[in-house]
């Protein structure tokens, strides 16, 4: 496929303001799916399962199973409409979305259309560089996920296959999808927004806990919307949406690729077609998929299955009243609290890490220690892994660490060994501590003895240490180092020289 | 023939009670006569083998002296529109031929749970699409009356079962009148319970807000008692409504129509329909009047767009419904020759295993819902359904219960309106609109046309959850007539053992 010509981001963005639209959709964690008591898969305890295994009649379609809404997937639907501050429908509706495909057991999908249950709110973004911006929420309705198809050929894809195998594990887990109104005046902001708003969604959920919200997984997928106008323009221009854009990173180089991309067919007098588009991972391009127009008729109408969906508006009120801290509420209250300096703080958020730091900090840990071993080392693991620091240890594990570290029995030394257990599953700190026998040697006697057989070997060097030169402990107390097998708190070794030499003069 | 298969179920169900008779007794007497009949009649698309093993259970359990329910050990058959785990179910499709479902209906699952036996699946026109049983895939079935007319339909197999004592129950569905046509035809009785009465799940859906399960029998007591194990809510349908019911066996034992308030529509007592009839229908009337109900005219002004809403709504609905019918699952493939595309093989299975009829409003359907046509098609057919709701209101707030003849003529000759679908939809003229307002309706013999001499019903109409109310003015005129009759209508019947002996000789097992 040939490379689309690109313009410059800056040069783009001198001619023309992006609008930008995002589509998300959440796979909600419930124990069963939207419409069936299969187990659902997007539950961390189902996750992984062999293919056809959590079905029942109504996902694969089958002739004379009827869908039955799922109570709790309502609840978590309600409580994600409320935490976006939308309004919610004292009644909403499912209708059907008619069209064939093998993923879809049913040959159409259960999805609200125009009564969703959740509409017209905001959420506050804050980007990394401190900017925030309020997003506008159109909508945010109830829905069923589709199978998945693997297509076993060369292509990859369903034309031009051998054949398609299908998994219906996937099919009836309950989705919300939220969909923003358009976003003007982000300007170079907008890839980095876009970004932004997807971890703050992500945010949502999961203090919530409504969603596992792993992007790798598919828990959590980005559609993202763009346009071009001129400078100037009221009209908004021909959008493109690139679907499934599945990592915070791939979503802000998703816009960016389609805003030089279109910048530069306006540029040169071209058009826009009005299409959804692939993302490449890999190339870090969009190519063109189906064709989108006014003409695709999903015939919607409601679903005969299924009442319509009337909350008992106590019910509401108590989710309201349950609602954790909105993000950018909990990140200004929690710096003030840790008493981080901006860039200390930015550090910790754009790291992903704020969850496990507070958690951490929840633990007993100091938020200094907290911040310290997860951007530090915690990072520098998952950086060489290509892992997310977030998922590599436990919060109270780490806080065991740190404890360790505080109470004398680690020096750091000995912690980032004792880290790299914890990372490989070993256990908990003190677990791996006993098990490697790598504590602290706390015990002067065995030290003493250790720096006697040292001052023999080098008979020069309290001499030198009575004679002022306090840096010639440093060979001795390299020699007790090595000799306890770096087991040792060299502070506490060199206190003990020093006495030594005192004692003897 | 053996007297056991010509016992109505609540009497057959005393005899099992008191030890009298057995189940395997009951169930190999109808299956001798479903071998014996059932060539020439060909109400039955399944026989189920395991049916006396069944029975036997049910004998050893009555034995045992365990609890069991007012029906158990009373063969039925079933509707091929209701899956039956272990038993093929087709809906009268090639598209289904040779699928086993791994579930029950649940109306299947109350009825087996009450410890009725399952005979065996019963033809139908293909996905319930049709008055005359003439639309199945697998061959029509004949009317035990006449062998050469039709049974009326979609159900035109469970209630020929019935009439030719193959079956003393049987479970049918009614979308637009699916159950109360045949009754009409055939001379035997069939309830349309109220929607959400009894529960859908598991019957191949035509169309989801029509559709609804419901009794056929010989007599109003037999459907009280059958409606009684199939009723209430199922957490599988959200459609079913969750309030306790009433016993319908209760409401016919009691029966009693003074000061009843009868109301006649007056839109529905036409020259439309047949001089005979009409006559029948008079005559109830008038022995009802007699026995103390107030006989009311009413009108409802919007009955006569029912007909034309509900071919909007049905094949909009049944064209989404049917989607799943795509060879990727379950069921009939087809593969183009040299291979295809899924889209290729989709298509080429739809086309080979879908009927003409289904291929026909599953078009209407598509078109029906198409953007710029809804609110025109399906969005109007919907307010003309709220209108024809408003009607019954209006009409409810004057009498207890509505009365119609059930369908304007006695049974027409098999292959007689296959070729004229507008003249077969206006059969369903006086039975569609309850469903299209989710009321439910009874259809009960009046007696034998005067010039045809085929059985004709009168149907009674009541509002939503007021199911007991068709089964006490139902029963107090069965009573009546039978006792005028001298014996149940279907004594008239023509004796089917000349097939019997045909068969047999034959050699049909």
């Amino acid at each position: 496929m040939a490379r689309a010509a690109l313009m410059d981001f800056d040069e783009a963005l001198e001619r023309f303001e992006p609008v930008i639209g995002l589509e998300v959709h959440v796979e909600l964690n419930t124990r069963t799916k939207m419409f069936s008591s299969a187990p659902n898969p997007a539950n961390d305890e189902f996750h992984g399962a062999e293919p056809n295994t959590l079905v029942a009649p109504v996902d694969m379609g089958l002739p004379g199973s009827l869908p039955a809404v799922n109570a709790t997937a309502v609840r978590y639907s309600i409580s994600l409409g409320l935490a976006l501050g939308c309004g919610i429908a004292p009644s909403s509706r499912f209708a059907r979305k008619n069209y064939f495909y093998p993923d879809l057991g049913k040959n159409y999908q259960i999805s609200q259309y125009d009564e969703p249950i959740a509409f017209e709110g905001s959420v506050e973004v804050e980007l990394e560089n401190g900017r925030t911006f309020e997003v506008a929420i159109e909508r945010a309705h109830m829905e069923e996920d589709a199978g998945k198809l693997t297509h076993v050929g060369s292509t990859g894809r369903i034309h031009g296959a051998e054949y398609s195998l299908v998994d219906y594990n996937r099919a009836g887990v309950p989705l919300v999808e939220i969909v923003t109104k358009p976003i003007v005046g982000a300007g170079a902001d907008a890839p980095a927004l876009a970004r932004a708003y997807v971890a703050t969604i992500r945010d949502i959920v999961l203090s919530l806990g409504i969603s596992e919200a792993r992007m790798e997984r598919g828990n959590l997928r980005c559609d993202a919307n763009v346009s071009l106008r001129p400078k100037g323009q009221e009209k908004f221009g021909t959008r493109t949406e690139t679907k499934n854009v599945n990592s915070m990173r791939s979503v802000e180089r998703a816009v960016r690729y389609e805003i030089q991309r279109q910048a530069a067919i306006l540029a040169d007098g071209g058009t826009i077609t009005q299409e959804t588009r692939h993302w490449h991972e890999d190339t870090g391009t969009t190519s063109p998929g189906r064709p989108k127009s006014d003409a695709d008729d999903y015939r919607y109408f409601p679903e005969p299955d299924l009442l319509p969906v009337e909350p008992d508006p106590a019910v509401i009120e108590e989710l309201r009243a349950a609602l954790p801290e909105p993000p950018a509420a909990r990140r200004r209250r929690l710096k003030a609290e840790w008493g981080f300096t901006d860039l200390e703080f930015q550090d910790v958020a754009n790291g992903g890490l704020l969850n496990e730091v507070a958690a951490t900090v929840d633990a007993g840990a100091s938020p200094a220690a907290a911040r310290k071993w997860w951007t530090g080392e915690l990072t520098r693991i998952a950086n060489a892994q290509g892992a997310d620091p977030a998922g590599l240890a436990e919060p109270a594990h780490v806080a065991e660490l740190a404890a360790l570290v505080d109470e004398g029995i680690l020096t750091d030394r000995l912690a980032r060994q004792v880290l790299e257990g914890v990372v490989a599953g070993e256990g908990s700190p003190r677990e791996i501590v006993d098990a490697r026998g790598l504590a602290v040697v706390s015990d002067d006697g065995a030290l003493i003895s250790a720096i006697d057989e040292a001052l023999a070997a080098q008979p020069d060097v309290l001499a030198k240490i009575r004679d002022g030169k306090v840096q010639a402990a440093g060979a001795v107390i390299g020699a007790v180092m090595k000799a306890m097998q770096g087991k040792a708190d060299a502070a506490r070794v060199r206190e003990l020289v020093l006495e030594r030499a005192a004692a003897d003069s | 023939m053996s007297d056991l298969i010509r016992l109505n179920a609540a009497d057959l169900a005393a005899k099992l009670a008191s030890g009298e008779v057995s189940s395997v007794e009951a169930t190999k007497a109808h299956l001798d006569r479903i071998a014996a009949v059932d060539g020439a009649v060909h109400a039955f698309l399944h026989v189920n083998a395991e049916a006396l093993e069944t029975a036997a259970d049910v004998d050893r359990r009555r034995a045992a002296g365990e609890e069991l329910g007012p029906l158990a050990g009373v063969p039925i058959a079933v509707k091929d529109v209701l899956v039956t785990k272990g038993m093929p179910s087709t809906s009268g499709s090639r598209i289904l031929e040779g699928w086993i479902p791994p579930y029950d209906a649940t109306p299947v699952r109350k009825v087996r749970e009450a410890g009725m036996v399952p005979l065996g699946k019963t033809n139908m026109d293909e996905f319930a699409m049709g008055s005359s049983t003439e639309h199945s895939a697998y061959g029509p079935t004949h009317n035990p009356w006449d062998l050469d007319r039709i049974p009326g339909g979609s159900g035109g197999g469970s209630a020929a079962a019935v009439a030719a004592f193959e079956a003393p129950l049987a479970l049918g569905s009614d979308t637009g009148g699916s159950i109360r046509q045949p009754a009409h035809v055939t001379g035997t009785v069939g309830t349309k319970p109220t929607y959400g009465g009894v529960s859908r799940y598991g019957s191949i859906a035509l169309a989801s807000s029509l559709d609804q399960v419901g009794p056929v029998s010989r007599t109003v007591l037999d459907a009280a008692l059958l409606h009684d194990v199939i009723a209430g809510h199922d957490p599988h349908d959200q459609t079913s409504i969750p309030d306790a019911w009433p016993s319908m066996a209760d409401a016919v034992r009691r029966a009693d129509v003074s000061g009843l308030r009868i109301g006649v529509v007056k839109e529905l007592d036409s020259d439309g329909f047949q001089a005979g009839v009409r006559q029948r229908f008079h005559e109830s009337l008038e022995l009802l009047a007699a026995n103390g109900a107030e006989i009311v005219e009413v009108s409802a002004p919007n009955f006569e767009y029912a007909i034309a809403a509900y071919y909007l709504i049905l094949p909009a609905e049944a064209s989404s419904n049917l989607a799943k019918f795509d060879s990727v699952r379950f069921g009939l493939r087809v593969v183009p020759e040299g291979g295809g595309t899924v889209e290729e093989v989709m298509a080429a299975t739809r086309e080979a295993g879908f009927g003409p009829e289904v291929k026909r409003r599953i078009i209407l359907g598509t078109y029906a819902l198409s953007a710029g046509y809804y609110d025109a098609y399906y969005g109007s057919a919907q307010k003309v359904r709220t209108l024809v709701q408003q009607d019954f209101d209006a009409a409810f707030a004057q009498v207890d219960v509505l009365a119609t003849p059930t369908a304007p003529t006695t049974a027409f000759k098999l292959g007689e309106k296959l070729d004229d679908p507008l003249s077969m939809y206006l059969n369903d003229v006086a039975t569609i609109p309850a469903n299209l307002a989710g009321v439910p309706g009874i259809s009960v013999p009046t007696g034998l046309a005067p010039e045809d001499g085929l059985p004709v019903g009168i149907q009674f109409l009541a509002p939503a959850r007021e199911d007991a109310r068709l089964y006490n003015v139902g029963g107090a005129l069965e009573a009546i007539l039978v006792d005028r009759w001298g014996g149940p209508l279907l004594s008239q019947a023509p004796d089917l053992s000349t097939h019997e002996l045909m068969a047999t000789e034959e050699g049909v097992v």
